[in-house]
């Protein structure tokens, strides 16, 4: 047993064969292992979704982060590549599927691969896990914070931000999701209705709901950082991803 | 919370960032999460040139008082000099 890893940038081919950036990190030692693909937050591809991803290879299990805005912004500065994507109106759903399934691909042709795969995302990445989970076939699926699943966005928002409740009758896998009690974006309200259809659905599923959290509870840079939401938050996920990958 | 919400429109002018002078083309304002300000939320401003790749882009990031306050100064400031002085429709006058 060694807890050495090994975490680098790669070239990923994501939808429609397109070359992408992507950041994997994965353990050394031998062993079979199941593999997550880290759909990152609207502010984009940066320092501490790299370390989330490095954080699932400490804990055992392959990991692949897709740079989503790779092709408007090769080489930019997260920040700027994310204010270029969103000025031209965002990611479109069916690019963001080709890309998922594309690291997917890659995560269960590695060496010692079970096959298994778990997609987890934040913020935006939340919205866009369920899209994933809802159109490819996926062990296991973490959404943290996503809005727009179940309610329309405000007036004005990008055109590739549209509910997609109605994709839950292919769920492929177990949902967990996370949540901040003072969110706006999803709010308890747009969360409970989406736990409500996927009850009436029979999809396994587990919902928490985090008081004193808000949006972005999770990102350790942020002002949104909520230390006791993560702690627990955490623990689901890793426990979640132990059951099902 | 992510508003997702854009206000964009064109724009005619110049900008610096970490490369120089460049051209602006088009401007944004957006109320959500900054990158740097120690808030949860502010006023995000970008000046772009999408031509020159997304590295073209002066950025701020600034609270609500702060961009009402900047606001209000571009009006005092144009209504001090003469109508029409930083007109486009007056450039080289």
């Amino acid at each position: 047993m060694t807890d050495a890893m090994r975490a680098e940038t790669i070239t990923i081919s994501g939808h429609g064969g397109d070359e992408i950036e992507a950041y994997l990190a994965r353990p050394l030692d031998s062993g079979s292992r199941g593999g997550v693909v880290v759909i990152h937050h609207m502010p984009g591809y940066d320092a501490a979704t790299k370390e989330i991803v490095r954080r699932f290879a400490v804990h055992g299990y392959n990991a692949l982060c897709p740079n989503l805005y790779s092709r408007e912004a090769p080489g930019a500065d997260p920040d700027d590549a994310a204010a270029a994507v969103r000025a031209a109106g965002g990611v479109p759903d069916d690019r963001l599927v080709g890309d998922v399934d594309g690291a997917a691909r890659y995560l269960r042709a590695l060496d010692g691969a079970n096959g298994k795969i778990g997609v987890i995302g934040y913020c935006s990445g939340g919205r866009q896990t369920f899209l994933s989970a809802c159109s490819l076939q996926i062990d296991a699926a973490v959404d943290c914070y996503g809005a727009f699943v179940v309610n329309e966005p405000p007036e004005g928002a990008p055109v590739t931000m549209k509910p997609i409740l109605g994709l839950a009758p292919q769920l492929s896998c177990p949902l967990l999701g996370l949540f901040g009690a003072e969110d706006n974006f999803p709010s308890p309200e747009e969360t409970a209705k989406l736990s409500a259809e996927l009850d009436r659905l029979g999809k396994p599923h587990e919902f928490h709901t985090f008081d004193d959290a808000g949006h972005a509870f999770f990102a350790v840079d942020r002002p949104a950082y909520r230390p006791a939401a993560v702690v627990e938050g955490w623990k689901h996920v890793f426990e979640f991803f132990g059951t099902h990958l | 919370m992510c508003t997702y919400l854009t206000e964009k429109f064109e724009i005619e002018g110049s900008g610096k960032a970490a490369k120089g002078w460049f051209s602006l083309s088009e401007a944004t304002v957006y109320v959500d999460h900054p990158v740097h300000a120690p808030y949860a939320h502010t006023v995000n401003i970008d000046f772009l040139n999408p031509a020159d790749g997304p590295s073209a882009r002066v950025p701020v990031e600034l609270t609500e008082e702060a961009a009402l306050a900047l606001a209000d100064a571009i009006h005092r400031a144009l209504a001090a000099a003469p109508p029409g002085l930083a007109s486009a429709a007056n450039a080289g006058k």
